[in-house]
């Protein structure tokens, strides 16, 4: 990601309101938001580690899956198709009067990997959590994230009865690059939870410090 | 936003079935700026340009204070695209502002890791 690049994303949507008064609107402060991702297979507590420290209780949103169908400008047809529908849960946390973080889990099913595309544009950076008993069920997202360059830390959850590893085992297992952190986690814990967060953004900064040269 | 949680999780709950009644059909946002964590804030909280149309109404009051997309279709248990469809409405009028998220520069990064130590 480049440091000091402008900021093409920036929108004014109502003409002629500029970002200052943006600001003046949202209480005379600039309030940014950023995404964070939380992937992993079914089950591996996603929504867990979003719900352990988020000060909200985490929300769900949907998408339907007519959105995909291309072309679709009226509902002809369109009502047997909008009984699927995406299901994300994500959280928020305020870090300051400026800037709000989004924790957004991933959808777990494979058939929604078109939800991806919209989750992971414009995320800083995933956690990728795995489960020792299945660590295979991570390879699909830890194959997005490389694929797409976006930072990624990874999580080994610890499961009662699960084999425990070194995180050396885990990462020969995953054959990560060795500059993936690796933590063991209990994303029950807040403070678990917390360690991720702080490794991934750190190891965000490190990434983008790196490509700037 | 504390009335979200009563049914969301229900799975007996059933499809949605009124979503794109409220949008007149319209499928297809007409401001592809706008993003799960695009933040909303409402300019003008006048409701009469929207009679018989409560949607609209209850996102200006929402959005006193910026709001992202995914957290209003979380509150009015509306579709991402449906509520697309309607903010993208409110900046016609010119009801709404949004401000999307931007490239992360070294502040940013920084004030995000100072920001989760002190959670």
């Amino acid at each position: 990601m480049a440091i000091g690049r402008p900021e093409p994303s920036m929108r004014r949507a109502a003409r002629g309101v500029t970002t200052a008064e943006l600001d003046a609107e949202a209480g005379g402060v600039p309030v940014t938001a950023v995404k964070l991702l939380v992937a992993g297979g079914f089950g591996v507590g996603k929504t867990t580690m979003v719900g352990s420290i988020s000060e909200i209780t985490p929300l769900r949103t949907e998408e339907l899956l007519t959105e995909l169908s291309v072309g679709i400008d009226d509902l002809a047809g369109v009502e047997r198709k909008t009984t699927t529908t995406v299901a994300l849960d994500f959280g928020r946390i305020t870090l300051s009067r400026h800037l709000v973080l989004y924790l957004f889990g991933t959808p777990g099913q494979d058939r929604f990997w078109f939800m991806w595309n919209e989750l992971s544009n414009g995320a800083l950076g995933a956690v990728v959590l795995a489960d020792t008993r299945r660590l295979e069920s991570c390879f699909p997202s830890i194959d997005f994230f490389e694929r797409r360059n976006i930072p990624f830390v990874i999580g080994v959850n610890r499961f009662d009865g699960s084999p425990s590893y070194t995180v050396d085992e885990v990462r020969h297992a995953l054959d990560v690059d060795d500059v993936v952190p690796i933590l063991i986690c209990d994303v029950r814990r807040r403070e678990s939870s917390k360690s991720l967060l702080l490794a991934l953004t750190e190891h965000v900064i490190e990434r983008s410090t790196v490509s700037m040269g | 936003m504390s009335d979200a949680d009563d049914h969301w999780f229900d799975e007996e709950a059933g499809p949605l079935v009124r979503p794109y009644a409220v949008t007149g059909g319209r499928t297809r946002a007409v401001h592809p700026e706008l993003d799960l964590i695009t933040l909303v804030v409402t300019l003008q909280l006048d409701v009469r340009a929207w009679p018989g149309e409560p949607e609209y109404e209850s996102i200006l009051r929402m959005c006193r204070s910026p709001m992202s997309v995914a957290e209003i279709s979380a509150a009015l248990k509306l579709p991402l695209g449906v509520v697309k469809v309607l903010v993208g409405d409110l900046i016609e009028r010119h009801q709404v502002m949004v401000r999307s998220s931007r490239a992360p520069d070294t502040n940013m990064l920084q004030a995000v890791l100072e920001g989760i130590r002190r959670i």
